[in-house]
């Protein structure tokens, strides 16, 4: 077990510093580019946060849609495979959840202001209340 | 300055006393963008009276490589004088290079004034009065557009819809890493394919919000010609449609500014042809999943060290933005 901080408080660290204190001498081109490391940081910071359970769910979803057992990576091509060959689509139960579900995570990590994220995520919400 | 600007300067001057109204010279030569193959420049052409505010768009010499899916600069400069004269705003085309020109393969075109950048057209003030018109415009110029015969056309790539997807799909598949969502929407993309026999036309490829001129009144003129190919015309009414040109403004499908039934008002207005919504929606469709393959294939530049800026790298995790779209598009939860 590693000491504190976390590897994404470190990582937030680095972003603020970046954003809040270099970003502020730079100009044109070089302070463009610095914002953009910084948003970089930013999504490895949310990925380090939300990806493990994220993950676990989707390869739990995986399992149950493919009914087999491997990696995130192996079970995600069998998937393509099996839409691809036409065997699974959206009609298939659960198939459509799981894809919602593993996207909208995807976009927390990724592109949390997105437009569609963030309408998806409303639709989501509202047609899984209660 | 350069070796190259001194000796593009030198040989643009040559090109504008002898071809632009005997200008006696060039000032103001600023490269605008571009990448290494091809070149977009601002000059003025100076007359004894008054200066002509131009853009030269060229491939240099030597550089003869363009990617498989744009027309040569000919072509592009042939499109816009035909679109011109059907009634659709473009820039006017001032000279064609020729070989003994000596500075490649372009041409010469009036500068129009106005804003490209997307969301300053739909943020600034300046453009307040021109946005409510911007959709039926748009509408109108495809209208138009989509009404050039294509017998007055110079030689084009035919792009159907089921050519666009095998080739989206090879190179998705080329990249090897799996997108369940880009799998169902290939399959959706495949399954639902319009029937071919409908209308065949000039496409403008990339029209979109951002490839647009604004000015305080609307579309001051139509730019990059260059995805120009001939196929199903309401492709052109679906890409303006995809969420990534909307810059935010997802309640105005039509580029962040407008509505569809506005767009189709002025589409039939001026091409007396029946919007078939269903088939913009597909073509809507294949537009987010073709720049969900494009964001995703901006990895291949980082990841082979040709382009290891944080900027490049970061686009590849964009390719998500339109799996969301595309989810809302193909497997809407109620209420949508």
């Amino acid at each position: 077990m590693q000491d504190q901080p976390t590897s994404a408080e470190l990582v937030q660290a680095v972003a603020d510093f970046i954003r809040d204190q270099v970003t502020p001498h730079l100009k044109g081109h070089v302070a463009f580019h610095a914002r953009v490391a910084a948003n970089a940081l930013d999504i490895v910071k949310r990925e380090l946060e939300i990806a493990p359970v994220a993950n676990a769910e989707e390869l739990s979803r995986l399992q149950a849609l493919t009914g087999k057992t491997g990696s995130l990576e192996d079970l995600n091509r069998l998937l393509c495979t099996e839409i691809e060959a036409g065997r699974i689509d959206l009609t298939t139960p659960c198939l459509a959840d799981h894809l919602w579900q593993t996207t909208l995570s995807k976009l927390a990590i990724d592109q949390p202001g997105y437009s569609g994220y963030r309408r998806g995520l409303e639709e989501w919400q509202t047609s899984h209340k209660g | 300055m350069s070796d190259d600007q001194a000796s593009l300067l030198a040989g643009l001057t040559q090109v504008a006393k002898a071809h632009l109204d005997q200008a006696y010279g060039i000032s103001d030569l600023k490269r605008l963008s571009g990448g290494a193959s091809q070149e977009t420049w601002a000059f003025e052409a100076d007359h004894a009276t008054h200066s002509e505010a131009l853009i030269l768009r060229r491939r240099p010499p030597g550089m003869t490589e363009r990617s498989a899916s744009a027309v040569p600069l000919e072509t592009e400069a042939s499109l816009i004088e035909i679109a011109g004269l059907t009634g659709i705003p473009v820039p006017r085309v001032r000279h064609v290079l020729r070989p003994d020109d000596g500075i490649g393969e372009g041409f010469i075109m009036g500068r129009v004034e106005g804003e490209t950048i997307a969301r300053k057209i739909l943020r600034d003030e300046e453009y307040a009065q021109a946005r409510p018109k911007l959709a039926r415009q748009c509408g109108e110029i495809l209208g138009l557009l989509h009404s050039i015969p294509l017998e007055n056309l110079p030689e084009l790539r035919h792009s159907p819809a089921a050519d666009e997807i095998k080739h989206y799909r090879d190179l998705y598949k080329a990249h090897n890493h799996p997108h369940p969502v880009f799998e169902i929407a290939f399959r959706w993309l495949e399954d639902n394919l319009p029937p071919q026999d409908e209308a065949n036309t000039l496409v403008h490829g990339d029209f979109r919000n951002g490839n647009l001129m604004i000015g305080a009144n609307g579309v001051r003129a139509v730019l990059d010609w260059e995805l120009a190919h001939t196929g199903d015309p309401m492709e052109d009414l679906g890409w303006i449609c995809v969420n990534a040109w909307r810059f935010g403004n997802i309640d105005a499908p039509v580029g962040g500014f407008g509505q569809r039934e506005d767009m189709f008002e002025g589409y039939e207005a001026t091409s007396g042809r029946k919007v078939d919504p269903a088939r913009v929606k597909y073509w809507e469709v294949l537009g987010t999943m073709k720049w969900g393959v494009m964001c995703m294939l901006m990895v291949q530049a980082f990841k082979s060290g040709a382009d290891r800026s944080v900027e490049r790298a970061a686009i590849g995790r964009r390719s998500s933005e339109n799996e969301i779209d595309l989810l809302r598009l193909l497997a809407p939860l109620g209420g949508n």
